[in-house]
């Protein structure tokens, strides 16, 4: 579905993304995993279209890199930044609504639908989004990419400065996408939620990809683990 | 009392003129960070066209037709100039729309000349609609009242009750991620910007003749546009329009007080002589500087208050 080959992208003259190469499936939970500063977030950003990519990312067939965001969205990426992007001034249920490509225009997710699987936002759906708290708005933040009824979500951190009880609803939520067959593409640092999630991983280090494989093998394999990922 | 009610109503006619063109520039620098020192060019080009207009077809098809016009070169402006510029960084596009006002400028002043153009109040409004206290209350400036209401109303409307205005919003804060949902950004800013000089086109279309239809007009007007949008903060309308009300009372209160800050010691039995350290300064009255208030309070907002009264981000 997804194929990015020989990815690179500047911050300056800084070379963050030095030729990254990863695939993701239909209906894939493939998790990004590294080490603040590799170039995770980069990446997410630069596949869609957010930071001037250099090389091949062909979603569904079609190489996308150097379109606009929207465009890249409307080909059927969603995207779910790290520092959530709510939009504070308006309702919840506006900041849903504006998740949404066309007006009116329901896929596989409607405004029930997430009001069932998070009754907070339901409850608060004519607040305005800057009041909710640091969990809902995450919640809120992902809802709003799943109502433009995306083939593929990437998630930046969504767990980053959550309590564990919000966590857990975070990888409750990943569950529902995935069994709706949505691919994910899940940028973590919590390796315990990505060991148990994903269906494949990626370990990043230094602008490219360092390992490659199931979660069994990453468990298993002590070196990577220690080089790459443990602090 | 005649004088407060006097005031106040030219004030909330000037107030609302201001607001005309800063809802448009503090929409265009909220969304699209560009400082356009072109808006007031906007203007005194609405002003003009609709001279023009109203010499061949009369003043209320010009009403219509000046704004389009100047929102189809605010269009132009923004797709085949700003857009590239933009890929420099603000300092080029600062000096760009800072370029873009002197060629207005002398545009003008080659089509239309150096002394203002003989642009009149329609003859159908040029009467008086009330007197209060034996001060005359011409219907031209009703007439202005209720079109900056309309606009006001229709601003308002757009933005709170239509999808677009949803998108304009969300845009204000975070646009990147308004494009990550799929919204086309460019095209919103070009049609923010096309409507926000549209905006001014229209408030030149309705102070041209309230005022003079000059090529000094976009110089005398761009500054204190400038202080209502920082004044009201960046990415607020409601603080736009507060903030012009503000400006417009202030200078029209200012003109006709006498007042002094000999005036005020006065009343703390305190009296200033010619002998007395600054009387010079002590004795100027309100009136003179009432121009330089709004620039004072831009001072004071800065330093104490850089979000403006009601802004949502950092000016």
């Amino acid at each position: 579905m997804l194929e990015v080959s020989e990815l690179h992208a500047f911050y300056g003259k800084s070379h963050i993304l030095q030729g990254v190469d990863l695939k993701i499936g239909q209906g894939e939970i493939v998790s990004l995993l590294g080490r603040n500063g590799v170039g995770r977030s980069t990446t997410c950003k630069a596949i869609m279209g957010l930071v001037p990519p250099q090389g091949r990312v062909v979603f569904k067939g079609r190489n996308v890199a150097g379109q606009r965001p929207d465009q890249i969205a409307h080909a059927g990426i969603g995207y779910v930044p790290e520092d959530r992007q709510i939009f504070p001034g308006l309702t919840v249920k506006q900041n849903l609504e504006l998740g949404m490509k066309r007006a009116n225009k329901f896929g596989r997710w409607n405004f029930d639908d997430m009001f069932k699987l998070f009754p907070n936002l339901g409850e608060r759906r004519d607040n305005a989004a800057g009041v909710l708290s640091g969990g809902e708005q995450q919640m809120l933040t992902m809802c709003r990419t799943l109502m433009g009824d995306p083939d593929l979500v990437i998630i930046d951190e969504p767990t980053e400065g959550l309590a564990p009880k919000l966590v857990e609803q975070v990888a409750q939520l990943l569950d529902e996408i995935a069994k709706r067959g949505i691919a994910i593409l899940l940028v973590e640092q919590k390796l315990t939620i990505a060991l148990k999630i994903s269906t494949r991983l990626y370990v990043m280090g230094h602008g490219h990809i360092v390992f490659e494989g199931s979660p069994a093998a990453l468990a298993a394999n002590n070196a990577v683990r220690k080089e790459w990922l443990e602090v | 009392m005649e004088l407060i009610i006097v005031s106040l109503l030219n004030g909330l006619v000037y107030g609302m003129l201001l607001f005309m063109l800063a809802s448009g520039l503090t929409l265009i620098l909220s969304m699209m960070g560009v400082l356009n020192f072109a808006h007031a060019s906007a203007y005194m080009l609405g002003a003009y066209f609709a001279f023009t207009i109203s010499q061949h077809i009369g003043f209320w098809p010009a009403l219509i037709l000046a704004p389009v016009l100047c929102g189809l070169v605010g269009a132009g402006i923004e797709m085949f100039g700003l857009r590239r510029v933009h890929k420099n960084g603000h300092i080029a596009e600062l000096l760009f729309t800072f370029g873009l006002a002197l060629i207005i400028e002398k545009v003008v002043q080659m089509t239309w000349g150096l002394i203002p153009v003989p642009y009149r109040v329609p003859a159908g409004l040029d009467f008086t609609l009330f007197k209060i206290y034996g001060t005359n209350f011409p219907a031209y400036r009703a007439f202005m009242l209720l079109i900056s209401a309309l606009m006001f109303g229709a601003i308002w409307l757009g933005l709170t009750r239509t999808r677009i205005g949803l998108v304009i919003q969300a845009a204000l804060t975070h646009p990147e991620m308004v494009g990550a949902l799929g919204h086309n950004v460019p095209k919103v800013f070009t049609g923010v910007f096309a409507a926000g000089t549209a905006l001014a086109g229209l408030a030149g279309v309705i102070g041209g003749n309230y005022q003079v239809t000059e090529p000094a007009m976009a110089f005398t007007m761009g500054p204190i546009v400038f202080v209502v949008v920082v004044f009201g903060g960046l990415g607020s309308l409601s603080g736009c329009f507060i903030a012009s009300l503000l400006m417009g009372m202030i200078q029209t209160f200012a003109v006709v007080l006498d007042y002094s800050l000999a005036d005020l010691l006065k009343h703390f039995d305190v009296v200033v002589t010619s002998t007395t350290p600054f009387h010079e300064v002590l004795l100027v009255p309100l009136s003179r500087i009432g121009a330089l208030l709004p620039y004072i309070l831009l001072v004071l907002i800065l330093v104490f208050r850089p979000r403006g009264l009601m802004g949502t981000r950092e000016a």
